[in-house]
């Protein structure tokens, strides 16, 4: 037993010194899950990722810096994922950040990184209340949360309605995995709820989703208005069946972002024509100027990762642009700290906070069109508050609404609450301004 | 030769009545232990500790407490997931619901609501025998993903079920570093699997292995099955109670219901028949083989990939390991059915005799 271990220490140390040698190299960890129940939306993403890291070092890297990037599969597995954070964060002089992809891996990321001094970047999942950058320091929701996904989601019911008081006295349901990840949602929800006055109805799945007969004879039952859904992975396209089947209209249905890529409606294909999904802002961007590039100087030269025709699907574009959130914020850290330097985990902090992505800048990184400006502070980590709603129409997603702009009058105050509850527990002092300043 | 009891004489009951009759035995125990305080913490890395030999050693716990239910007592149990996660929920609320509750009492407290949720789901053993206990402690796993998913009460109310620690402390001192996880874990590890070992060959642990044996005829011997059986629930599930305390506190800090599912069931089931039915030093074997052994296949085959100029995808290594894993575990059914603890003794004999071959 002891032998095994000295082995393994011995192993562990020889592949510290070889990867200890390169410098002047920015390191980007990538936590995907190419296996596992849930890799049909994991390795688009991770594709995305990959692909927009290696389009960075085909555009000359940042301000000169070549990025270098190593990938630990996760499976989605919270244990594991924990592993390959203790493994990556110290290689090749140190993780410029983690991107973990799960909400479980998330909480427990969460718990570390202040130690290790390494930003978590969740754009889209992961905790709401880590929008608070007073309380979580080391976490960064860029351009979106659940909370976000869940309030744009019943703006859009109410434009559908011709006002949000016209919501009064519906029935909205929230179908959702029964996780951490799919009860986000019901904090705001339930505050929307009690402000506009409808009714919430709350019918969990249990994971991973596969057997639905019971919460959608639940829906028949009752008939709602509209059905909310949280869903992941195969849960998607069980729900879309089961609505085919009960026949409830899939134009009432809303997901969120997970729940509206292509591969969780296209085994479905027309059965879920007019089914809605939010978006965090881009949706699927086949035309977009930085998809162009990818396929130009990545998939074009033979580097690409994964198949050229997935370039440019809804959750590719996810990873590109988590990928490119965590490029700038090494890009506007440089700013500070000296260009064309390899910015540390506590460097590529200060860059994230203070994020000032304005529509020059994204045009010129290729994402017009694709999202909005984005811009941190201390006390907002998101940066941006709009969504979109894009529809499926057998074939491909469209947008079907305008820009929609959360309600900060909502979030902020469940926010602070909730950050706070946070801070009392683990006894963490908000930071001060002064802290805010560095 | 070099493992000879010849002329090692016990002069008094108390010198035949050791943990560890045998003077070799002992030197490399307390030789093991000596080194796991004092040496690991100067070779291994912080990456050592929080991957790897801190999993290593909570799973190692978990698998002490489920080889005394299913190696010792013989009652098969898919339900050890769900006592980690009671243990770690019970733990969890008395740390946060009862002001300045010190670590050590909060871990007992769990591992004390592990044991009623055992003894409790433990009554079917008292009927049902062999795979259809399995299928009825299976019951146990599915009712605790129910309890802490759907009753807010155990999670705190917090909104999306999750729960997390942090600033623990015992006796003052910080459990923060690695290293002072890895020796707090390792002292509970040592403690509990010495009070196992005492307990498994005194009159209670040989109680259970006549149930084990033959119930029937252990009954005709005056031994009573309901209370041997629930005994071995009771200190089965106390112990991998508290591993999931430990599981939840100091390996992850922060976790959700789904951290101890059936898949953490199935895991310990296994570690047990790989490590080693009825031995506890075969659990070790089987942790160190179900957590180590994935994660220095995941790390290894790249290296094995670079050296004959192949570069393997991450999916690629992530089903290769597993094929790899699967097949290892079958081979090691055929060749040694009774565990890798079984090795362990082929071996002691064979030093025994050494250098004649009978």
């Amino acid at each position: 037993m002891k032998l095994r271990n000295l082995a393994l220490a011995a192993c562990m140390t020889a592949v510290g010194i070889t990867a200890f040698a390169q410098a002047k190299e920015q390191f980007f960890p990538v936590l995907p899950y190419r296996t596992g129940p849930y890799a049909p939306n994991g390795v688009p993403w991770a594709n995305g990722y990959v692909d927009y890291l290696k389009l960075v070092n085909a555009r000359g890297g940042i301000n000169g810096v070549k990025i270098i990037f190593e990938e630990c599969e996760t499976g989605y597995d919270t244990a594991r994922g924990v592993e390959c954070y203790e493994r990556l964060k110290g290689k090749h002089g140190g993780a410029t950040l983690f991107q973990p992809l799960s909400t479980g891996i998330t909480f427990a990321l969460t718990e570390k990184a202040p130690g290790d001094k390494i930003p978590l970047i969740t754009a889209g999942y992961g905790r709401s209340e880590s929008q608070d950058g007073t309380v979580f320091k080391w976490n960064f929701p860029l351009a979106g949360t659940y909370w976000l996904a869940a309030d744009a989601l019943i703006q859009q019911l109410g434009k559908k309605e011709g006002g949000l008081d016209k919501l009064k006295g519906k029935k909205i349901a929230l179908v959702y995995h029964d996780s951490p990840y799919g009860k986000e949602p019901i904090a705001l929800l339930q505050e929307r709820s009690k402000m506009l006055g409808f009714e919430l109805q709350l019918l969990p799945v249990t994971a991973p989703g596969v057997e639905q007969k019971a919460t959608w004879l639940q829906v028949r039952q009752s008939r709602p208005n509209y059905v909310l859904l949280w869903g992941w992975g195969v849960m998607n396209s069980t729900a879309l069946k089961e609505a085919q089947a009960t026949g409830y209209p899939r134009d009432k249905m809303y997901g969120v972002w997970w729940s509206g890529a292509e591969p969780d409606v296209k085994d479905v294909g027309e059965g879920a024509k007019g089914y809605n999904a939010v978006t965090m802002q881009h949706g699927a961007e086949p035309n977009s100027k930085v998809v162009k590039d990818i396929l130009a100087q990545v998939h074009g030269k033979g580097h690409g990762t994964g198949p050229k025709e997935e370039v440019g699907q809804v959750l590719y574009m996810r990873g590109a642009m988590s990928a490119m959130l965590g490029v700038e914020g090494v890009r506007r850290a440089q700013e500070r700290y000296g260009k064309g330097k390899v910015m540390t985990g506590e460097q590529t902090r200060w860059g994230l906070e203070n994020l000032a992505l304005d529509q020059k800048k994204l045009d010129a990184l290729g994402f017009a069109g694709v999202m909005r400006p984005v811009s941190t502070s201390c006390v907002d980590h998101m940066g941006s508050n709009w969504a979109r709603v894009h529809t499926w129409d057998g074939k491909k997603w469209n947008f079907s609404s305008d820009w929609l702009q959360a309600d900060e009058m909502i979030l902020k105050p469940l926010v602070k609450s909730t950050a706070a509850k946070y801070a009392a527990d683990k006894k963490i002092a908000p930071r001060t301004p002064a802290d805010c300043q560095s | 030769m070099f493992y000879r009891e010849n002329g090692q004489f016990k002069t008094s009951y108390k010198a035949d009545q050791q943990i560890f009759p045998i003077a070799q035995d002992r030197w490399i125990i307390v030789a093991l232990i000596v080194f796991a305080f004092a040496g690991v913490p100067l070779l291994a890395s912080d990456y050592m500790f929080r991957a790897i030999l801190i999993p290593f050693l909570i799973f190692s716990l978990a698998a002490v407490g489920v080889n005394i239910l299913v190696g010792y007592c013989g009652q098969i149990s898919l339900g050890s997931g769900a006592f980690m996660a009671v243990g770690a929920y019970g733990a969890y609320n008395a740390f946060v619901r009862i002001p300045d509750m010190p670590l050590i009492p909060a871990l007992i407290v769990g591992g004390l609501c592990a044991t009623a949720f055992g003894i409790l789901f433990g009554l079917p053993s008292l009927r049902v025998k062999g795979l259809y206990l399995a299928v009825a402690t299976l019951a146990a796993q599915f009712f605790s993903d129910w309890m802490f998913l759907r009753i807010k009460w155990f999670t705190n109310d917090s909104p999306s079920g999750s729960v997390s620690v942090s600033n623990l402390q015992v006796f003052g001192l910080d459990i923060e570093n690695p290293l002072s996880k890895y020796l707090f874990c390792l002292g509970i590890l040592v403690v509990v699997a010495l009070l196992a070992k005492n307990l498994v060959r005194g009159a209670i642990g040989r109680e259970w292995m006549a149930i084990r044996d033959m119930d029937v005829a252990a009954a005709v011997i005056g031994i009573r099955p309901m209370y041997a059986k629930l005994s071995a629930f009771a200190v089965s599930s106390f112990i991998v109670g508290v591993a999931g305390a430990l599981w939840g506190f100091i390996y992850l800090g922060s976790w959700e219901p789904a951290a101890f599912s059936v898949d953490q069931s199935f895991k310990l089931l296994f570690m047990v028949i790989i490590g080693g039915m009825g031995s506890i030093m075969g659990s070790f074997f089987g942790a160190a083989f179900i957590v180590v052994l994935p994660i220095l296949l995941n790390q290894l085959l790249p290296l094995m990939g670079e050296l004959v100029g192949l570069e393997i995808s991450t999916a690629g290594i992530s089903h290769a390991e597993l094929m790899i894993f699967g097949a290892l575990i079958v081979w090691f059914l055929i060749v040694e059915p009774h565990g890798l603890a079984k090795l362990w003794s082929i071996g002691k004999q064979k030093l025994r005799l050494w250098p004649f071959p009978h």
